[in-house]
């Protein structure tokens, strides 16, 4: 179905000299969109011009409105020669076509040529008219809202969580074309750019079309990456989560990211009511709005309401299923049939679906029966049923568990029932030994792998999991259609994977540890673009094996699953990895419908120490582990050490603060081609691995913590070695058992002066640990009988130092060794790498006094954060000039290059401490032969100092943070999003009206029938501020009235008015204030290359300037859209090539993240006392 | 093994005040990173020197990058490139256009050309300023100069508009370029003892007094160019001495008020002659533009060295000056010339500003008036002789005197410059 694509060209600004006579510029623009161009008059000899051109209209396919950009390109005419172009703006339209989001563009972009850079700005205004699509045929998706952000976006409910997305989509890569040969760069280049902003809207689109047929509207944890192939081609993938989310209005506005950590029962209690009823009112008819509304409870974020749809059934057991074998899956099918009416149905006039929900509009839910509920659910339950088996098989306390230790690792044995064509191996040793015969060389070496097998019920019954079925709106009744789409729908859910890292409370039960999967492939030339089949079978291998580690782990989901790639010449990892985990809607179950009381913490399973409950029982152990009573509850057991790859859940409890771990590794690897290479690698994967493991253990003792939140790890590869790089952030959490220190012994013990060598080095790090503790607020005090400083630790808290770096046979018989001994600790201090490895151990520098650091959102311990916030990218390139270098030594200089670059932010930030860096995102490749890049973006957020504690202190800090907050209100220019909040005379009294306001008008004002009036408002007030600020610069006050300044907020485009601060975050929320509005999301491709490398400052010069013009075209678009901050901002692909003897240089840059619009809290917190209250540090252990 | 690529870039752009300095002052990384280890940036930091010249660099880097914007401050406020608070981008602009007072005073009145730029490395060696910074300093005078050189109205005004600088830049700014438009000699010997700011203030003076923009408040006036016309009837005041009679009836009438209130009232009476000569030449000289270039050397060599070599004091001068126009007025109702009129207006106009530079050059030779703050005025005036002279405001001495010279108040005066060294 055809919308309409409106443009107009306002004006242009700062444009670039391009006749030298005279000085100035005659410059037109060409509007383009599909295969239809139009152009404006030229505005002779500017550099500002002003157009102001006719609205463009473009009558197009929904499909290609989301496939194609909006092409603007500005072009000098020259009347003897042809038209130069001085550069171009694509715009993605997409946010544009989803009612929610926003429904204007408008603002100035830069124009951007990939030789020149940034040249100029050009004000462009679009607007889309979408006719509604009603035929179930189609191919477009418009209306599936994208979020990058791995956890529900603040102002929204997940009604449902339908499960995982993926799709992929290769094409040929233009810059190897034989094309290429004979177009200058800049064509080539865009090109490129056009053909990736082509295929990322295509993959989207069809992304949607599987979102739309699950019945979902929206994809959470949107993760998009490019495999650039060379030869081979262009790949371009996604996963995702597929949601149902519904905006909450009213209460769910007014609160904050649980980051400022004011989860105070009261409060939810609260606001909850409000949050169910409006969930309620929406229809999404069912009973299970019941539990919706305790876990919004529950939940401090915002509601987000995660609704498991299947979860229903697992409070009638059935362990019958497991016997049942495939008739599992029909009695799946056929449930989900049964229920479709229910969930598929929208209106709330249905009789079926009214029924049921009419209880739940009681605002108590008190009346609620629970029976009655019940029975309703079982009968609609239908994909998640898999999670009744597990939790009933094994009772209750399933949980993730990341292979606790490192003996954990030597445990794997081959697996037996393996669903991948894995080549049989058993542990790393036999895998070295027997490459993959086939030319596609696999090595998959997961963390943890259990040799469990599974019957194929089970993998029938997980494979359903988190599928939803339900159908959505448009499939509603169309019953026969809907059968088909549950059928594929169940076919499709074969992976029970979730992007997201962060979940309601309630609904991540247990965590078993990290799963992942790697496999080496030898790309070879994609024949056919529309069948990317092979790239799809890679993929699909690699997730089964992911899929299979869980269930080894006995979990049935994975969560913080993530997909990445390393490519060089035609070798290519594949790697994948997650968190084993079970996931539950625990409040469904144990029928207390009725939590809604204030301690829904019910006694199974006390909030903050559930998730470490290791999900099997002793007996039966996946791998040796080292398990101990629950610190907290003493009921259950807890592995002494976790690793997962989500963020830390809001409800865990944690003693101290957190910190960086990083293990940090590379290896040499001989130069070679073909499978030749491909074997090679994937002959050194599992020893990388194993050894990365090893270290994050060791320096996780280290600093006297006992688990690794939002480990990532990341395996690059070069053409003569591969790098390793495993980053996470390092706990301590109250649950789990006191890690032991770390034991140092040397094989000869006869030797005085070695006893002493090894006793100062045991003193050293008993040292550290003790220093580490102190520094990261560690204080236990139960474990007063603790090892540290005692020479002889008990047996249990005793942990293995592993030697790392050898590769001799020696190693080998260390794994077998440590096999079946738990308790064995190894002390190889005569071995010369090991004291090497120790010292690098030690020589880790830690955080300089004010600073702490973490790659996960959240900072434990740390709750009020100002609202200074400084994201930045750093990248470095090393060359090792060294051409014989050991795999020591290669390891000592990457080390160093860590600790510089991260000890350089430390010193740049030193004026925001006390600060936090939170997600430190490093991202190493192996560009050359002897270059090893490594690219960091992170958020730097300070904090108050004074953790106070009692209430009337925090009411101080606040209000201090307010004027803080104030103060830098008033530096910044005013926004006009901002004229709304800002009312800093008197914040306590304007607060209750603003914050009714807010409510009121964000979801009530009708923009696109505003547009229209808008704009031409917005060209008088144009015009007026053009002759009334001649070249002054004037920074406050937009000429609008409060009220109305969101849906004018192109207003910031007058020429002379300052340019609208944008805020970029990797995280997900910003401290200080609350996200109203989600306008889409920002995914960009940008090329930059030159040939004047030396005159541009060098590569440090070029890239530099290349990524201050990124951040621009970012900030450029989101303030387009309307918004004030990009959150969840991440650098996908930095890719630098360069070539000093011809000058030359190209650099690739990926970028995503969501728009949104926040307002500061500050006007609002004097009607909400506990926003921001610092909660009482947690730091003693119940 | 080494750092091949090394960049940071913050979302907020990153800049320290003490790098920025550093770098405007046209130091290299190197010597930079020296200075700023000196200055104990690291004391505290758990830091080594890689780091600190890595963060040196990239901050050259930034302002390397920002210095394109800063040519044309306008654009800073709305580039989209750097996102930097208006504060931050006030005191880049502010910092930028700051300029050493020793390297003005260089170039003071030259013609701002390729063939100064060429000498800049001297200037450099004799100021001690790094030829970076000079080359920055001199290449800011030439942008001003050309932004303002075809605009209409004020000049303090436009300069402050176009180039969004402070008020106080923007009046040094405007004295620049009035002084490079007319070229003033200010670089003689005898001027040296003068330093920007005395010339800044003359350059007020007459941008106020002088000037087209003066003249008549229109918007079409023209700060930069003095007022043709003001200058043709100058030549008017040669009158003043060629006529005996007035000579002498103007002579009398100053003496008569001047009588018992100086104690220099004799040499006063003697030089008379000798100085309404000098002064009233000056004056019908100036429709020549050379003559214009040596209205400073001019005003020292025939009027202020005079009265030094006769010891007046500041006071004295400033008397003086007073009644010789107060008589002129009188010695207009005398004659009932209409053309006088307009005449002393000149001759007042004229006059007034020389009496401020004439006050100002003496309080600089040290020879104040004698009371209270003379000893203290003086000391601080032969110190300033030999180094960078934080000019006395002469504005004291002005309200001190209470003349009928209401504008005169206002204005408050500054130094003229002339043989200086001499004096002291």
């Amino acid at each position: 179905m055809p919308g309409k694509l409106k443009a107009k060209i306002v004006a242009g600004r700062h444009l670039p000299v391009m006749d030298r006579a005279s000085d100035l510029t005659d410059a037109f623009v060409e509007v383009k969109f599909g295969n239809t161009t139009f152009k404006t008059d030229v505005f002779p000899k500017s550099l500002n011009p002003q157009w102001n051109s006719e609205w463009f209209k473009f009558e197009v396919d929904d499909e290609d409105l989301q496939d194609e950009p909006l092409q603007i390109t500005v072009l000098d005419h020259d009347t003897y020669s042809a038209n130069d172009a001085i550069g171009k703006v694509y715009i993605d339209i997409d946010p544009l076509l989803s009612s929610e989001a926003a429904t204007v563009i408008s603002g100035w972009f830069p124009i951007y040529d990939t030789i020149h850079g940034i040249r100029g700005e050009i004000n462009v205004l679009v607007k889309v008219d979408l006719f509604n699509d009603l035929n179930r045929f189609r191919q477009s998706s418009c209306g599936v809202r994208f979020f990058c952000t791995t956890s529900i976006p603040l102002c929204y409910r997940a009604v449902v969580v339908h499960g995982f997305v993926e799709e992929l989509v290769v094409n040929e890569d233009p810059e190897y074309q034989w094309i290429d040969r004979i177009r200058t760069p800049r064509a080539s280049n865009e090109a490129r750019q056009r053909l990736i902003s082509l295929m990322s809207g295509e993959l989207q689109r069809k992304i949607g079309l599987k979102v739309l047929e699950m019945g979902g509207n929206a994809v959470v944890g949107y993760l998009q990456c490019f495999d650039l192939e060379g030869e081979s081609g262009l790949v371009v993938r996604a996963i995702g989560t597929a949601c149902t989310l519904e905006k909450l209005s009213g209460g769910g506005a007014t609160n904050n990211a649980q980051h400022t950590a004011n989860s105070s029962p009261s409060k939810d209690m609260k606001e909850s009511p409000k949050a169910c009823m409006s969930g309620c009112r929406s229809s999404h008819s069912s009973p299970v709005h019941g539990a919706a509304s305790r876990l919004a409870q529950s939940f401090s974020v915002s509601y987000p309401t995660l609704l498991f749809s299947g979860t229903q059934g697992s409070n009638r057991p059935r362990p019958s299923l497991r016997a049942r074998g495939a008739s599992a899956a029909q009695s799946l099918a056929s449930a989900a049939r049964q229920c479709r009416p229910v969930f598929g149905d929208e209106c709330p006039s249905n009789p079926l679906s009214s029924g049921p929900s009419t209880p739940l509009r009681a605002p108590p839910f008190t009346s609620f029966s629970p029976s009655k509920s019940y029975s309703r659910q079982s009968s609609s339950s239908d994909t998640d049923i898999s999670l009744t088996p597990k939790t009933v098989l094994f009772p209750a306390r399933l949980c993730l568990y990341l292979s606790p230790s490192s003996p954990a690792l030597s445990s794997v044995a081959p697996p037996i029932s393996c669903q991948t064509s894995r080549p049989p191996g058993s542990g790393m040793a036999p895998r070295s030994t027997t490459p993959p015969p086939s030319h596609v060389a696999q090595s998959e070496v997961s963390m943890l792998r259990k040799s469990v097998s599974f019957s194929e019920d089970m993998l029938l019954a997980a494979s359903g999991m988190g599928s939803g079925g339900s159908a959505g709106k448009e499939a509603g009744p169309l019953k026969i259609l809907l059968r088909q789409q549950t059928q594929t729908a169940l076919e499709q859910r074969e992976f029970p994977f979730f992007t997201l890292t962060s979940f309601p409370q309630g609904f991540l039960l247990h965590v078993a540890g990290v799963v992942s999967a790697r496999s080496v492939k030898l790309l070879d030339r994609i024949h056919n673009p529309d069948e990317p089949e092979t790239r799809d079978a890679w993929w699909e291998e690699l997730r089964q094996e992911i899929k299979s580690h869980a269930r080894a782990l006995g979990c049935h989901a994975v969560v913080g699953y993530s997909e990445s790639t390393s490519i060089c010449e035609e070798v290519c990892i594949l790697s994948a990895s997650g968190t084993a985990a079970v996931l539950n809607c625990r409040f469904l179950q144990d029928g207390c419908l009725d939590v809604l009381s204030e301690h829904r913490c019910d006694d199974s399973a006390p909030p903050g120490c559930g998730f470490c409950h290791v999900p099997y029982d002793e007996l039966n152990m996946p791998f040796p582990a080292q398990l101990s009573p629950c610190c907290c509850c003493h009921r259950t057991k807890v592995p002494d050490v976790l690793f997962t790859t989500i963020d830390l859940p809001t409800d865990a409890q944690v003693t101290g603060k957190g910190c960086l771990i990083q293990a940090r590794l590379c290896r040499l690897k001989k130069k070679s081609q073909g499978e030749g290479n491909a074997t090679c690698i994937s002959n050194l994967l599992p020893f990388l691995e194993y050894e990365l493991h090893t270290q994050l253990l060791n320096k996780l003792k280290l600093c006297g913590m006992n688990a690794l939140f939002g480990l990532c790890i990341q395996i690059s590869v070069g053409e003569n070695m591969l790098v390793g790089l495993a980053s996470a952030t390092g706990v301590y959490l109250s649950a789990l058992p006191s890690p032991g220190g770390i034991q140092i012994a040397g094989k000869t013990p006869n030797d005085l002066t070695y006893d002493q060598h090894v006793s100062s080095i045991q003193r050293k790090i008993n040292d550290t640990i003790v220093k580490n503790r102190e520094l990261y607020e560690i204080h236990i005090t139960e474990v007063a009988e603790d090892v540290i400083g005692s020479p002889i630790p008990e047996p249990r808290q005793r942990s293995r130092l592993f030697r790392s770096h050898s590769e001799s046979s020696d190693e080998l018989s260390e794994l077998d060794l440590s096999h079946g001994k738990k308790d064995a600790f190894v002390l190889e201090i005569d071995d010369t790498d090991a004291v090497e490895d120790l010292h690098s151990l030690l020589t880790d520098a830690p955080t300089p006094p004010g600073f702490y650091s973490c790659n996960t959102e959240i900072m434990p311990g740390i709750y009020n954060w100002t609202s200074a916030i400084q994201m930045f990218t750093s990248v470095r390139v090393f060359r090792l000039n060294n051409a014989n270098l050991t795999n020591l030594g290669l390891n000592k200089i990457f080390n160093e290059l860590c600790e510089n670059l991260l000890k350089s932010l430390y010193f740049k930030l030193r004026s925001m401490v006390p600060c936090c860096l939170c997600r430190l995102n490093f991202t190493v490749a192996v560009p050359e032969d002897e270059l090893i890049q490594v690219a960091v973006t992170a958020v730097a957020m300070s904090f108050h100092k004074d953790q106070t504690q009692e209430a009337n202190k925090a009411a101080q800090a606040h209000s201090q943070m307010k004027a803080i907050a104030e103060t830098e209100e008033q530096l910044q220019f005013p926004l006009e999003l901002n004229a709304e909040s800002a009312s800093p005379l008197s914040p306590k009294g304007s607060g209750p009206q603003d914050g009714s306001n807010s409510h009121g008008r964000a979801p009530s004002v009708d923009y696109s029938s505003f547009a229209d009036r808008c704009s031409s408002w917005i060209e008088q007030l144009r015009l007026r501020a053009h002759t009334i600020r001649r070249g002054s610069i004037k920074t406050s006050s937009s000429p609008l009235p409060e009220g109305r300044s969101r849906s004018l907020r192109s207003t910031r485009s007058f020429p002379g008015s300052s340019v609208s601060v944008v805020k970029m975050t990797p995280l997900s929320f910003i401290p200080g204030a609350k996200i109203v509005k989600y306008l889409g999301i920002i995914n960009m491709f940008f090329i930059r290359e030159t040939t004047s490398l030396r005159e541009e400052g060098g590569v440090s010069g070029f890239l530099h300037a290349f990524i201050a013009e990124v951040f621009a075209m970012v900030r450029a678009h989101v303030a387009a859209l309307g918004g004030n901050a990009v959150v969840s901002y991440s650098m996908k692909e930095c890719v630098f090539m360069e070539n000093p003897n011809k000058n030359q240089a190209q650099c690739l840059i990926n970028v995503s993240g969501d728009a949104v619009i926040f307002t500061r809290e500050s006007d609002q917190e004097g009607h909400l006392p506990q926003t921001s209250h610092p909660q009482p540090t947690e730091d003693t252990p119940p | 093994m080494s750092v091949e690529l090394d960049v940071f870039v913050g979302n907020t752009t990153i800049m320290d005040q003490e790098v920025y300095q550093l770098w405007l002052s046209g130091y290299t990384v190197g010597d930079a990173v020296k200075v700023r280890m000196d200055g104990g940036v690291l004391d505290g930091c758990d830091a080594s020197a890689e780091v600190l010249r890595s963060d040196t660099m990239d901050q050259f880097r930034t302002f390397q990058m920002c210095e394109r914007l800063l040519h044309n401050p306008a654009k800073l406020a709305n580039q989209l490139l750097f996102q930097i608070p208006p504060d931050r981008q006030a005191m880049l602009i502010d910092r930028y256009y700051a300029f050493d007072d020793a390297f003005v005073r260089e170039v003071l009145g030259k013609k701002l050309s390729k063939g100064t730029k060429k000498d800049l490395d001297d200037v450099s060696s004799k100021t001690g300023i790094l030829l970076k910074s000079c080359r920055r300093q001199f290449d800011n005078f030439k942008r001003v100069f050309k932004v303002v050189e075809e605009l209409k109205g004020p000049l303090v005004e436009n300069i402050r508009q176009h180039l969004l600088l402070s008020d106080r830049l923007a009046r040094d700014y405007a004295a620049i370029v009035f002084f490079a438009n007319h070229r003033f000699e200010t670089g003689k010997k005898k001027l040296q003892y003068l330093t920007f700011q005395d010339f800044a203030f003359c350059a007020g003076e007459l941008i106020s007094h002088w000037t087209v923009g003066a003249m008549d408040n229109q918007l079409e006036d023209m700060d930069v160019d003095l007022d043709k016309e003001f200058l043709q009837d100058l030549k008017e005041l040669k009158v003043l001495i060629t006529d005996k009679d007035l000579l002498d009836q103007h002579k009398s009438l100053v003496c008569t008020a001047l009588r018992s209130k100086t104690k220099v009232f004799a040499e006063m009476e003697a030089s008379f002659k000798n100085l309404s000569r000098g002064l009233i030449n000056i004056a019908a000289k100036l429709t020549n533009t050379k003559d214009v270039r040596d209205l400073f050397i001019d005003l020292v060599e025939k009027f202020i060295e005079p009265c030094r070599s006769d010891r007046w004091v500041t006071i004295d001068v400033n008397l003086y000056l007073t009644h010789y126009i107060n008589s002129a007025h009188i010695l207009d109702t005398f004659k009932h010339q209409a053309v006088w009129n307009s005449l002393w207006d000149e001759l007042f106009k004229m006059l007034t500003d020389i009496q401020h530079v004439t006050v100002c050059f003496l309080v600089k030779m040290g020879m104040v008036a004698s009371g209270a703050s003379a000893a203290a005025e003086g000391t601080r005036a032969t110190a300033a002789s030999s180094e960078e002279p934080v000019p006395v405001h002469p504005t004291q001495f002005t309200t001190s005197i209470s003349f009928s010279f209401r504008d005169m108040l206002n204005v408050g005066c500054r130094a003229w410059p002339h043989s200086g060294s001499q004096a002291c």
